[in-house]
């Protein structure tokens, strides 16, 4: 564990010595992200992780002196514990080629045909390894190697909301309608970002996630 | 109780001092870009530091007032008028009800208006901010337009103290400037810093590109080169970072950017400067300077402190 300044008011601390494995480092960065917000620690506004890392916010001119000891005390007695019990969510998703954008493309890439993408893409469990990009983007670990294609040429300037897509080893879902470069193989009618609920984004960080196929009748009636 | 919009200029927006706690939901804190000028401004009005007033970039901007308020600005070299006044920087001035507030650029940047009662549009996830990528908060999560009408909050009793304190025109008291006028941003190293990148950051001007806005300042003009960095994993991001995208050319965040980033990470503009980073446009010039972190989390406490003892002199006056 190495813990680095990110800029004047922030630090990272960076499990990535702590494993080799991919699965284990998100799990630890997970638990980890998690004590700390538990903890309280005086003068932090803001605790997040992503895949291998966490990161503290303070208030301006309050990171502590003896902050780096606190964190290690927290974080390493424990890291073998990993995570409890995860929140398991379905998905539904309309592959029709109307919201399947880049179908077309992804077969190209994979030589798989269109169902098989489908039937692959629907039948894996991926990890919310973290949300960003826009608020409420979940980053979802766990994409089948064979559906691996890299990102679009030139992204589109607009992606409508809902929109499932995949890059490189991630899957992801455009929250509402925002530029993007990944390619979309389907749509989803829930809305993943509620700026009238708290918290605001359906998914969270840790979420165990899997997509279920549904008509485009399904699809208008579930509609949000 | 509004504030109507007569025109709304290049890009004005409803900005508070943002959103806490939710960047694990991919939601970035934004607010004021240079929170220090619209803290000063709410201060100098008897509002609350925090309330929500209004950024304004470059563009001229008319608000017609309908109540009787006090108004104050801060941030980049503008000019402010009451009718035909002229109202300095940084000080309280009386609008009456149906005055028109006119505030145009003369060297541009971004200027801060605080009115007395702030602005009061819906509190969402705990801030008055407009969050422009996610179109939420602030006035219907965009920028506002000609013929917009801002509801006003109430007054404290602190801002009735304040009006009663200035007869005519414009306060007694001001406000000190926080935003250096220097042409560098000071730096402290970040995660991905190597000598020979850093060199060249230290070396170099650049120019401030023209697609650049809250998100951040792309930089042209100088040469980084990318060297074919190694792919790495997304980690968080924060306003002042700079980040090399493969191009070499340097973006350095400001306060809508995203949350989490790919890029390498070879410094971040110290806390303290990022409200002059927020005065750069685009074909600016800028250039950069390392300090140590020491001395960065050093120059924040004094401003803080600095703040802080504003405040209790004001409080000391009419508290």
């Amino acid at each position: 564990m190495t813990i680095h300044p990110l800029g004047d008011t922030a630090l990272i601390i960076d499990l990535a010595d702590e494993s080799s494995d991919a699965d284990q480092l998100l799990a630890l960065s997970l638990f980890a992200a998690d004590a700390i917000e538990r903890a309280r620690l005086p003068g932090v506004v803001d605790v997040t992780s992503a895949y291998r890392s966490i990161a503290l916010f303070f208030a301006p001119g309050q990171v502590e002196q003896n902050i780096k000891e606190k964190i290690r005390a927290l974080i390493l007695p424990k890291r073998a514990r990993s995570r409890g019990k995860a929140r398991r969510t379905e998905i539904p998703v309309c592959y029709d080629n109307e919201f399947a954008l880049d179908l077309a493309r992804v077969a190209g890439h994979t030589s798989l045909t269109g169902d098989g993408i489908i039937a692959l893409h629907a039948s894996t469990e991926y990890t919310v390894a973290c949300i960003g990009f826009v608020p409420g983007f979940p980053f979802l670990a766990g994409l089948p190697e064979k559906l691996r294609v890299p990102r679009l040429e030139s992204p589109r300037t607009k992606v409508p909301a809902g929109s499932v897509a995949i890059a490189n080893a991630q899957a992801g879902i455009y929250p509402f309608e925002s530029p993007g470069g990944w390619n979309v193989i389907g749509r989803t009618p829930l809305r993943l970002f509620r700026v009238n609920e708290n918290p605001p984004a359906f998914l969270r960080p840790g979420d165990r996630v899997r997509f279920r196929r549904i008509t485009r009748a399904q699809f208008d009636a579930e509609l949000e | 109780m509004t504030a109507s919009v007569i025109s709304a200029g290049f890009h004005t927006t409803v900005q508070d001092c943002g959103r806490a706690g939710l960047r694990k939901f991919g939601v970035t804190p934004g607010g004021a870009l240079d929170s220090v000028s619209l803290r000063l401004a709410n201060l100098l009005v008897g509002n609350p530091e925090c309330v929500a007033g209004l950024e304004i970039t470059s563009g001229r901007v008319r608000l017609k007032v309908e109540v009787d308020r006090l108004v104050a600005w801060a941030g980049g070299e503008f000019e402010m008028r009451i009718g035909d006044e002229p109202i300095p920087i940084l000080h309280c001035a009386r609008v009456s009800a149906g005055a028109v507030i006119e505030i145009s650029p003369k060297h541009g940047g971004r200027v801060w208006l605080a009115i007395s009662g702030g602005i009061d549009v819906p509190e969402i996830l705990g801030s008055r901010a407009t969050d422009l990528r996610a179109h939420f908060g602030g006035w219907e999560g965009r920028a506002l337009r000609d013929g917009d009408a801002l509801p006003l909050g109430a007054e404290s009793e602190l801002c009735r103290r304040f009006r009663a304190a200035i007869p005519i025109g414009v306060s007694d008291w001001s406000a000190p400037r926080f935003v250096p006028r220097r042409r560098f941003l000071r730096v402290i190293r970040g995660k991905n810093w190597d000598d020979d990148i850093g060199a060249k950051l230290l070396a170099q001007k650049f120019r401030v590109a023209m697609n650049s806005d809250r998100m951040g300042l792309r930089l042209e003009g100088g040469e980084i080169g990318s060297n074919n960095p190694p792919e790495l994993v997304s980690e968080a991001v924060a306003p002042g970072t700079i980040q090399l995208p493969r191009s070499g050319a340097p973006v350095v965040l400001l306060g809508d950017c995203q949350t989490i980033g790919g890029y390498r990470k070879i410094a971040h503009v110290i806390t303290v400067d990022l409200g002059y980073a927020a005065q750069l446009q685009p074909l600016d010039e800028v250039r950069f300077e390392l300090i140590e972190l020491e001395e960065s989390r050093e120059l924040l406490r004094e401003r803080e402190r600095d703040i802080a003892l504003f405040r209790a002199g004001l409080e000391a006056r009419f508290g």
